[in-house]
């Protein structure tokens, strides 16, 4: 503790003394400290379960261990500066940097979600991979430095000195704290999950827990303190990620490196797959399911005959059951079947729409899991029916691969970071290093996906039911949307189709399918915690900021001191954090599915004006702000009309029309050229921008 | 790229350094074109044998992402190296914010 508490105490000269490779040296020996107290840590729960301690305890201790020591940070890094405050003083080195932005970047859906999206979808996943780090090349290229060399505090700030005043400011501050607030209510949902999971309290209480977490980096510290604790969890969820996975590969006796190796196991899994389409016993799964749709479908088509009929038969179960004098037991198990026979028509036409696709879906090959190394869907020399699949899944294939390119390089988030480098040269090199470090989980997750699918195909399927692995039998307990097993034909034997799977269960199991002892479990929900805690952390700090700087400072009352400022902006955090945290609380599944739908959103908005603001001088403030609200309005419109869960919130029922049969996920696709379209049209026909920002535009082009 | 207070020998230099990175920028943006989009679309054409993966699955999980760090690399060395040049002629100068911030 003692270095740590030199090296961040808030003594800026001596800082400003210390040269940057002197800092860089000090930083380096403070992480590798801190890696080896995290190993230690994870050494000694290894031995307390050795000695017996509960999973319980264990759990509860890799959750408030970690965020004791982020909460020291967090103290330590304390500022009422608003250079520290806003962008950490700018002298974040490059590979720091780098660091923090991995771990800002990378959230509880990278973590959690990405190995199990690449397990269910195949290639298909592969989308989130190439788009996410992709959009990193185009942030390196048109904008961090640039951002940097303009070296103000957020992107509204760049917006307004670049087109002339307030105007595409405010429609920044809108986009911003639009597409950021969608985010982190995901974040802490995150958090949320994996405290109540882990420790067993209610979700609730769970969310509000982890947002202790959150507040004590940011709210005192700003920037500062999130830089220095960014760059520890990643540590944490670097660990966390690969132990268990280098693990599951030596168990499947392949090297520890799998990411360099499971093409061989990538093999296995396509040799498997045509093994069980081929299979008997799965395709008796499959007719069942297919008559249980088949029964929905009689039903719904006469549905009042259907529902009396049901009720009767109910009611006749129980009256001869209590004839027969059974036990009591039966007798109330009958009675809850009768009480669950939908109430009228209408709920009897939802519930069995609902189970008829539900049996559909279960209906289909390999558990409805496409071919995992099979490059789209359909075939393109097959009948009209399969080309058309073909087509459309390439296309959004593609489109998605965009949206989620341009949305990283647009998310403020991620580029208010590159704000914080010394220098505009260390911000390029800080960009190729955040890409480094998030290669590294990324190159992992679908080595893990394949690794655990060979687990399934080989091992798992075929298992008689009395022999099932025990962490089966756990996660069903736990959670039944991440694992359900039936035997479905009645054989004993367990058939791919009889498994439903969620996707998150494919790295919180890890640990438990690679058979290593609890307190790996309890690392990796550390990591997830990490990645979640992380990324919260960064934006809620971008939406207190935009509220604080943007708006009240420059807006309301540009005379306040710089210490009001920043106890400004200190309220709005824990404000803003308290409003997410209870939206979160209501689990709102809507806004969960629009957070796919936030990566279009921030695309369209920001890409074409800050772009555009660099490299055409002739772009002025009147086609910015047309371009950002077109771009804008066209996506929030296409995703409001088309994305299922968002028409059900907002009661719209006109017919979905897709264009070009792009999915509204990618909905950017016609956002981002409408928004360059218009900005470039608008520009053209109104005055040139004025002389101030003509020198603004020569001035960030130099280094 | 004029700049009213330099004088002209200054503002040609930044002119060349503003025309390399454009170029360096165009060029970088073209490889990551065709990895990120090209090769992406052709994928199931692209689908012999390469260390064991399908090649275009292998691009699309890790060799896509090995060359987008490898042109930012390229990128951040270029740079530095066009920026030296930028103060060899004469141009260099342009440090310090362009609105100072307001404290």
């Amino acid at each position: 503790m003692g270095i740590r508490s030199r090296t961040f105490a808030p003594a800026r000269g001596r800082f400003a003394a210390m040269g940057g490779a002197a800092f860089s040296r000090r930083l380096h020996w403070i992480y590798l400290a801190f890696g080896l107290a995290f190993l230690a840590f994870v050494g000694v729960m290894a031995l307390l379960e050795q000695l017996g301690l509960s999973r319980r305890w264990i759990g509860f201790l890799f959750l408030v261990g970690p965020i004791v020591f982020y909460a020291g940070i967090g103290i330590l890094c304390r500022t009422t500066d608003p250079t520290e405050y806003y962008v950490a003083g700018r002298r974040v080195p490059a590979l720091y940097n780098g660091m923090a932005t991995g771990a800002d970047w990378m959230s509880a859906a990278s973590f959690i979600g990405m190995a199990g999206t690449l397990y269910l979808s195949g290639y298909g996943g592969l989308a989130y991979i190439l788009g996410w780090t992709g959009g990193f090349v185009l942030v390196a290229l048109l904008i961090a430095p640039y951002l940097r060399k303009f070296g103000q505090y957020t992107i509204p700030d760049f917006l307004a000195a670049r087109y002339d005043g307030n105007l595409t400011r405010v429609i920044g501050v809108v986009a911003a704290i639009g597409c950021s607030f969608l985010y982190v209510v995901a974040q802490i949902y995150g958090v949320g999950l994996i405290t109540s999971r882990i420790t067993g309290v209610a979700f609730e209480v769970g969310v509000f827990l982890g947002l202790g977490g959150i507040l004590v980096c940011s709210f005192l510290g700003g920037m500062r303190a999130v830089t220095w604790t960014q760059v520890a969890q990643y540590i944490v969820l670097l660990v966390a990620y690969l132990v268990p996975v280098a693990w599951l590969s030596l168990k499947q006796h392949a090297t520890v490196v799998p990411q360099a190796t499971y093409g061989y196991q990538l093999q296995k899994v396509i040799a498997a797959e045509k093994r069980l389409q081929a299979d008997p016993a799965e395709q008796q799964v499959i007719t069942i399911f297919r008559q249980r749709a088949a029964e929905l479908d009689a039903r719904l088509a006469d549905i009042p005959t259907a529902l009396a009929a049901e009720r009767s038969a109910a009611a006749r179960r129980i009256s001869e059951l209590k004839a027969a004098n059974a036990p009591q037991g039966d007798i109330q198990a009958a009675e809850r079947v009768l009480a669950r026979v939908p109430r009228d028509a209408d709920t009897a036409r939802d519930e069995w729409t609902h189970a008829r696709d539900a049996n559909l879906e279960r209906a289909r090959p390999l558990a409805g899991m496409p071919p995992h190394a099979q490059q789209f869907a359909g075939d393109p020399h097959g009948d009209a029916a399969t080309r058309k699949a073909f087509d459309d899944s390439r296309h959004n294939f593609i489109a998605l691969v965009f949206c989620l390119m341009v949305g990283t390089a647009s998310l403020p988030h991620v580029l208010t970071r590159f704000y914080t480098p010394p220098s505009v040269s260390e911000a390029r090199t800080s960009v190729a290093w955040s890409l480094f470090f998030i290669l590294l989980l990324y190159v992992t997750a679908p080595a893990l996906a394949v690794l655990v699918k060979v687990e399934v195909f080989q091992s798992l399927v075929g298992t008689r039911f009395d022999q099932l692995p025990a962490w089966i039998n756990n996660w069903t307990h736990v959670d039944g949307s991440l694992l359900q097993v039936a035997d479905v034909n009645g054989d004993g034997i367990l058939q791919l189709g009889e498994m439903k799977i969620g996707g998150d269960i494919v790295v919180l199991a890890t640990p438990e399918i690679a058979g290593l002892p609890y307190v790996i479990s309890g690392l990796v929900a550390a990591g997830g915690l990490a990645a979640a805690l992380s990324t919260a952390d960064g934006l809620l700090l971008t939406i207190a900021n935009a509220l604080s700087h943007d708006l009240w400072f420059r807006i309301v009352d540009p005379s306040a001191s710089a210490t009001r400022r920043v106890t400004v902006s200190k309220v709005l955090l824990l404000m803003v954090a308290l409003g997410a945290a209870y939206v979160t609380a209501q689990k709102p599944g809507d806004i969960l599915l629009l957070v796919s739908a936030a990566f279009s959103i921030a695309a369209s908005a920001f890409f074409p004006a800050l772009v555009m603001g660099v490299f055409w001088k002739r772009a002025n403030r009147w086609g910015a702000a047309a371009g950002m609200v077109a771009g804008l309005g066209l996506t929030s419109y296409y995703v409001l009309v088309n994305q299922p869960g968002v028409r059900e919130a907002f009661g719209i029922t006109s017919p979905i029309q897709l264009w070009w049969g792009i999915q509204p996920i990618a909905a950017g696709l016609f956002g981002v050229p409408v928004g360059f379209a218009v900005l470039v049209a608008v520009s053209l026909l109104t005055p040139r921008p004025s002389q101030a920002a003509l020198a603004m535009v020569d001035d960030v082009r130099l280094p | 790229m004029t700049h009213p207070a330099a004088p002209d020998g200054v503002n040609s230099a930044r002119a060349r350094h503003w025309h390399r990175t454009q170029r360096l920028t165009a060029v970088l943006l073209l490889v990551w074109f065709v990895v990120g989009f090209v090769v992406t679309w052709f994928a199931r054409d692209l689908d012999f044998p390469f260390l064991g993966w399908p090649f275009s699955f292998w691009m699309a999980a890790q060799g896509g992402v090995i060359v987008f760090v490898a042109l930012l690399a390229v990128y951040a060395r270029r740079m530095a190296r066009i920026d030296r040049r930028l103060q060899a002629e004469g141009g260099s100068g342009g440090h310090g914010d362009v609105v100072q911030a307001p404290r």
